[in-house]
């Protein structure tokens, strides 16, 4: 594999780093991880999973029929009512301290294990998604015996069995971000991987055995759109958390209607990035860089559409073409690496039709002069001026390494143009004034809204939608309430 | 696999980008040159205090948490094997070996100076240092131990390191460094009339010096010294970086080394940020000099990482690029016999001065 430099005319050519996939052994074969043992498919059925950046196939993974999630369930149910639903706050705080550390201790295998099967870059999975998921676990862990404090009533009390459903854009993040408050708040839990990287998944199963958690607190099945549909729909599941895409957070939603079973869903989004004239304009363009191109621009968060004030739109487009030029696409396993492969061929076919959509409605395309690997699912980085609102790349979520640039000329029409759009789940400020990020904040109709920065998570903010971005909130304090019933015991 | 990044900035980016710099002679502008320059930049005939501030303050704003974020995120690059070599011997050619203490002797400066030309003495293919830097009485002992080895003698002047003395005087201390034979001037700027809003000050000091530099022939290379530890938030560094250039500096340098804290990663590549800005609006390329507390190999190398993808590749050359540094070298001397023999040396098999 080879990597070559970046700047033009530049003698400085980063050499190959890759990272050694040594350190992580992948088995030829997964089974599911129930009460805490490792079972097959009751129908021996199984699927692959593959690296996205090369198309290797890296496993076979069992694919969990309705009869292996009845079995998960009821799993998670004993061991909810026997051991995890009774045991003391401060001795489930124990096991998930127990877990971050181990996360913290064997994090490079986490990290190397999640760019082989997911795509996007070493440097992100190492500095993003494993640190954060541990931090997730710390933070949970510290809430575990202070439930009764934490503003749901003197005796809050958990739901029972958590199902829940997770993407495959950030795999072991989110299953962090789901796993800890539901284990905090004493629930146990049946956890769905994505069908493309489920690997992390069946790796942080070992690790909860390494923990010695109960068997059945957490139990995790693979499979598609099958297997989560199970999960979601068994009837002695109390509580249904998903991350996905916006539809299929629909379904899940008629679905349960009517039923006794609580829901969050954390959706797509379209996010505006707003830049004003005043704005610290290095920073703002490498917080465009990284709201775009941050995970492949495969976030639900991502700032995919840029509006900017007319009156440096044309300045800051110059700059961020100039930046964009120094982006380094290919091998994830590369450290040096800034943009990965695209997850899925299914993906990659979503985002090229999105694009075309968008040359096809009289855009203006630009991507940086980029040659992509042969094998693999790529997509350059690609930029999009003279971009109108009622175009289909402003609209809908394209999940994918598209910026679309619009442009404004008063805070009011920013803030409208901004809010103009079904989703709510994160929008950006970048100014200097300081009023200005407090009134927009106000206005802007978005669960977060970062101010001279972009994609920050931190366990304890909470983070969630508006519209079809979904509801509920993961993170901070707030997220415990998902996992808690309003005690009254006075 | 083969991958490979976007080679294209020069067709899209600002007007300058992309074009090579001019080599240092071209930065030869005249004194009514630099006026006029400053004038249009600044849509200012005066170019008094409140022009200067009303231009100034109008310059983006940094903001603090992201430019050190975006200088943590450089520095994780993987520098390996061949990369390294090359930036290895980059860096000691970009060296400017420094010795500012009132203990110096002639007898430090020659040894610093044969150092300088040939860091390595058991290996010809280790190149030279950039220059060797020294204070002003020591230029006489500099030129001629230095003469005819291409590498270049620098002095601080300006009352160093302070550059609290009056104008006539900082002039006269120029003079003397010029008319030694000193290629190059680090001049440090009066922080405190930049602090207290006397731009115009400032900015005439430079153009004074810099007219000193150029007195009788002379071609000294001025290098503004901002001392950015003092000028405390890189709004200033910003502005002091913009000024220094209007007002026709061949370089800008993070530090005098005597203040604490002396170059960052982050002031440098605000520094280098206005460089790039600067040459895409003006066409006129300007060097950036680190200085102060870069000591190791591992350091040095972010700088490089920083100069590559934030000014361009453009700017690794030592025309362009300078660190100012006494025990840099030989910590690059021991990276590089490691990179050579698989061995590592240790301090006692360079020498100490």
């Amino acid at each position: 594999m080879t990597t070559t430099a970046s700047t033009a005319g530049s003698p400085f050519e980063y050499a190959p780093a890759p990272e050694s996939r040594a350190v992580v052994d992948i088995a030829s074969s997964y089974g599911l991880f129930i009460d805490g043992e490792f079972t097959p498919a009751s129908d021996s059925g199984s699927f692959k999973t593959v690296n996205p950046a090369t198309e290797e196939v890296l496993a076979e993974v069992a694919e969990a029929t309705e009869e292996d999630v009845d079995r998960a369930v009821r799993a998670a149910r004993r061991a909810q009512e026997k051991v995890w639903g009774p045991m003391p706050g401060r001795e489930r705080a124990k096991y998930l301290f127990r877990i971050a550390r181990l996360l913290a201790e064997r994090s490079r295998e986490f990290a190397v294990l999640e760019t082989l099967d997911n795509g996007k870059p070493i440097r992100e999975s190492r500095d993003v998604d494993v640190p954060t998921a541990a931090a997730h676990f710390f933070y949970y862990a510290g809430w575990a015996d202070k439930l009764e404090h934490a503003g749901y009533g003197p005796d809050p009390r958990p739901h029972g069995v958590a199902a829940q459903v997770i993407p495959w854009n950030f795999p072991l993040l989110m299953l962090a971000w789901k796993i800890a408050p539901a284990l905090a708040t004493g629930n146990t839990v049946v956890l769905k991987p994505a069908e493309t990287t489920p690997l992390t998944a069946l790796l942080f199963a070992d690790l909860l055995r390494q923990a010695e958690l109960p068997p059945g607190v957490v139990n995790i099945v693979t499979g598609a759109r099958a297997t989560g549909s199970a999960l979601v729909n068994h009837p002695d599941v109390d509580k249904i958390a998903f991350t996905g895409s916006t539809p299929v957070g629909k379904r899940i939603a008629q679905e349960i209607a009517g039923t006794r079973k609580h829901a969050t869903l954390e959706l797509g989004g379209k996010a505006a990035n707003i830049v004003f004239d005043d704005a610290p304009i290095d920073q703002a363009i490498e917080g465009i860089v990284n709201g775009i191109f941050f995970n492949q621009g495969q976030v639900c968060c991502a700032g995919s559409r840029l509006l900017v004030q007319e009156t440096i739109a044309e300045e800051l487009v110059d700059r961020l073409k100039a930046r964009l030029s120094t982006l380094r696409v290919g091998d994830p396993m590369d450290k040096n690496t800034d943009v990965g492969a695209i997850n899925s061929p299914q993906q990659l076919a979503r985002i090229t039709e999105l694009t075309d959509a968008g040359t096809a409605e009289g855009a203006t395309r630009w991507s940086p002069d980029c040659e992509l690997p042969s094998s693999g699912y790529w997509f350059a980085p690609t930029l999009f001026t003279g971009v109108s609102a009622a175009h289909r790349i402003a609209r809908e979520e394209i999940f994918g390494p598209v910026l679309s640039v619009l442009t404004f000329r008063t805070p009011a029409e920013a803030v409208a143009k901004a809010n103009n759009t079904p989703y709510g789940l994160s929008a950006g400020i970048w100014t200097e004034k300081g009023s200005r990020i407090l009134w927009m904040a106000d206005q802007l109709r978005a669960g977060v809204v970062w101010s001279n920065t972009f994609n920050r998570f931190d366990p304890t903010s909470p983070f969630g939608g508006y519209k079809e971005s979904g509801y509920g909130r993961e993170g901070g304090r707030h997220g415990l309430a998902p996992y808690l019933i309003e005690g009254s015991t006075y | 696999m083969s991958t490979t990044t976007p080679t294209s900035v020069a067709a899209t980016g600002p007007a300058g980008t992309g074009t090579a710099p001019a080599t240092p002679g071209s930065a030869d502008r005249s004194a009514a040159e630099i006026a006029d320059l400053a004038r249009s930049v600044t849509g200012s005939a005066l170019l008094d205090d409140t022009a200067w501030r009303r231009y100034l303050h109008g310059l983006p704003g940094v903001d603090k948490v992201g430019a050190d974020g975006r200088a943590a995120a450089l520095g994780t690059r993987s520098i390996k094997t061949t990369s390294k070599a090359w930036a290895l011997d980059t860096i000691i050619r970009m060296v400017d070996l420094t010795t500012l203490e009132g203990a110096d002797t002639p007898g430090k400066v020659r040894a610093l100076a044969a150092k300088a030309v040939r860091p390595e003495p058991a290996d010809p293919t280790c190149p030279s240092a950039a220059a060797v830097c020294v204070y002003n009485d020591l230029v006489p002992v500099a030129v001629e131990a230095l003469a005819g080895t291409g590498v270049k003698v620098a002095a601080v002047s300006t009352a160093f390191p302070s550059g609290r003395a009056s104008r006539a005087v900082r002039l006269a201390d120029t003079r003397d460094a010029v008319e030694a034979g000193a290629d190059e001037i680090d001049m440090v700027i009066d922080r405190g009339a930049f602090l207290s809003g006397r731009y115009s000050q400032v900015y005439e000091d430079i153009v004074a010096v810099r007219e000193e530099c150029r007195a009788n022939g002379h071609h000294a290379h001025l290098k503004v010294i901002l001392e950015t530890g003092e000028l405390a938030t890189y709004d200033n560094v910003r502005r002091a970086s913009w000024l220094a250039m209007l007002a026709g500096a061949d370089f800008i340098k993070t530090s005098t080394g005597k203040v604490s804290p002396a170059a960052t990663l982050p002031v440098t590549i605000v520094m280098l940020e206005a460089v790039r800005d600067f040459r895409a609006l003006t066409g006129v390329p300007i060097g950036v000099k680190p200085a102060g507390g870069i000591r190791t190999s591992k350091d040095a190398i972010k700088y490089l990482v920083a100069v590559n993808e934030t000014a361009g590749g453009d700017w690794l050359d030592p025309d362009w690029f300078r660190f100012g540094a006494s025990s840099l070298l030989n910590d690059v001397l021991m990276q590089r016999n490691k990179l050579a023999t698989g061995a590592y040396w240790g301090p006692d098999y360079v020498t100490v001065d």
